[in-house]
């Protein structure tokens, strides 16, 4: 799960062009959107491709992506029980 | 009709332009056949929440817009016109990869959405919170004078104040690759200060941003004031000199009456023969030359109108553009000439103000 985590981390700050954010910078519980990370909605749109394309999971309600994206620790949970790949 | 002015400069160039208070005093004499400009500080203008999303090519529109109405003393423009030969070419060149590498699938929403031609317009008016007209040209090589004929025809009609107008072009890899294979780009790396002597086939590649705010309102401090502007999409090289004498003659001037004229040779021994031929009917006036300090890109004839403009404010030409022998005591006038393999011709006439 940490190893995961990490690779989490490194894929969002890739993706989303984080480009002055360490692995460091981003805590496993902070909110990856609104006063946390400060991520937007073309950033959710970004993560769900992200998610299809690494994991396996396609996320066909966008209404599940508000709780599953809230940190690190949920993407990661939600991650471990649904990847295909 | 309005008189219209140039009333700001600002230029992020394969040179130390965006510092404006030095005047191309030291060159970056590049040996290279594609060279990319010497980048600002973007952090000193835009937050990095906003910069993450922004290629090269917008962030240097952005920031070369900012330093141009920052210099007019404005806090925002009336309009905003862009002009830009190949626009946000890396998204572009980033979004259609990734169709490409991944069978048409996962595809993400950035790079699309920056990938129009028209995301630089669109970033500035964003940062500027400006409102009002906004509109991209993308004409090759006369992108720039488009969006310079629009200004100028909307500041003479006093339709608007102040106008932003700038070129914006970025290399990207891909785009370059192709233009390698097609012998637009020299084969051979070549020195800033060789390039207009190369005579060989293609450019020197590069790219830049150049932003200009002008006005029907003269300032003290304004650069110059912009008298006509022409365009041909084609024009054979045989009839070159003779429109020109025929656009001096629409101004009330004669070859005589040109103080400087500002020639967008780029070394391409198969083009350079439309300057060469042009330059016939100016035998006892001052020549300079800029892109060979700025590469060749689709709006690289506005890093000459910054050039133009900055001669008649500080009636100095630095050594490195000097294309001849020929000395002049005051420049009053200068009459510029672009063209690009042979097509999108532009004459622009700029006075002292």
């Amino acid at each position: 799960m940490d190893a995961l985590k990490q690779e989490l981390k490194e894929n969002i700050i890739e993706q989303l062009n984080l480009e002055d954010m360490t692995t460091e910078d981003i805590a496993n519980d902070d909110m990856l959107f609104g006063d946390g990370l400060g991520l937007d909605s073309i950033d959710a749109l970004e993560l769900i491709v992200m998610l299809d394309k690494s994991y396996g999971i396609k996320l066909t309600d966008p209404k599940e992506g508000r709780s599953i994206f809230e940190s690190i620790n949920t993407m990661a949970a939600y991650i471990t029980e649904h990847r295909s790949k | 009709m309005k008189k219209v002015y140039i009333n700001s400069i600002a230029s992020i160039s394969a040179q130390k332009t965006f510092d404006n208070t030095s005047f191309l005093k030291e060159i970056e004499d590049f040996e290279a056949n594609v060279i990319n400009v010497i980048n600002p500080n973007y952090k000193d203008y835009i937050p990095p929440a906003a910069a993450r999303r922004m290629a090269k090519g917008i962030k240097m529109g952005v920031v070369a817009s900012k330093m141009a109405i920052k210099e007019a003393g404005l806090e925002t423009i009336d309009a905003i016109i862009t002009g830009t030969g190949m626009g946000c070419v890396r998204d572009s060149e980033k979004f259609v990869s990734a169709i490409i590498d991944n069978d048409e699938q996962y595809l993400t929403p950035t790079s699309f959405i920056q990938s129009t031609h028209n995301t630089v317009g669109g970033q500035i008016a964003l940062e500027l919170q400006c409102k009002g007209y906004n509109f991209t040209y993308v004409h090759a090589s006369n992108s720039f004078e488009s969006a310079l004929l629009d200004a100028k025809l909307q500041l003479a009609l006093n339709e608007e104040k102040n106008i932003l107008i700038g070129g914006v072009d970025e290399l990207g890899d891909h785009t370059t690759a192709i233009h390698k294979i097609i012998n637009h780009i020299k084969t051979e790396p070549v020195k800033v200060t060789q390039v207009l002597q190369a005579n060989t086939k293609g450019a020197v590649f590069g790219e830049g941003a150049n932003f200009f705010v002008l006005s029907n309102e003269k300032k003290n401090t304004s650069y110059a004031e912009v008298v006509a502007l022409k365009t041909y999409n084609s024009l054979p090289e045989k009839d070159v000199l003779q429109e020109a004498v025929h656009f001096l003659k629409e101004n009330n001037l004669s070859t005589n009456d040109v103080d400087l004229l500002v020639l967008g040779n780029n070394g391409d021994v198969d083009f350079d023969t439309f300057y060469h031929t042009l330059s016939k009917g100016f035998q006892d006036t001052q020549i300079a030359y800029y892109k060979h300090v700025s590469g060749e890109f689709n709006t690289a004839s506005s890093f000459g109108f910054w050039l133009a403009s900055k001669i008649l404010k500080t009636q100095t030409i630095p050594e490195v553009v000097k294309g001849n022998n020929k000395t002049t005591t005051s420049i009053k006038t200068i009459l510029l000439y672009n063209q690009y393999r042979g097509e999108n011709h532009s004459f622009t006439l700029l006075k002292q103000c």
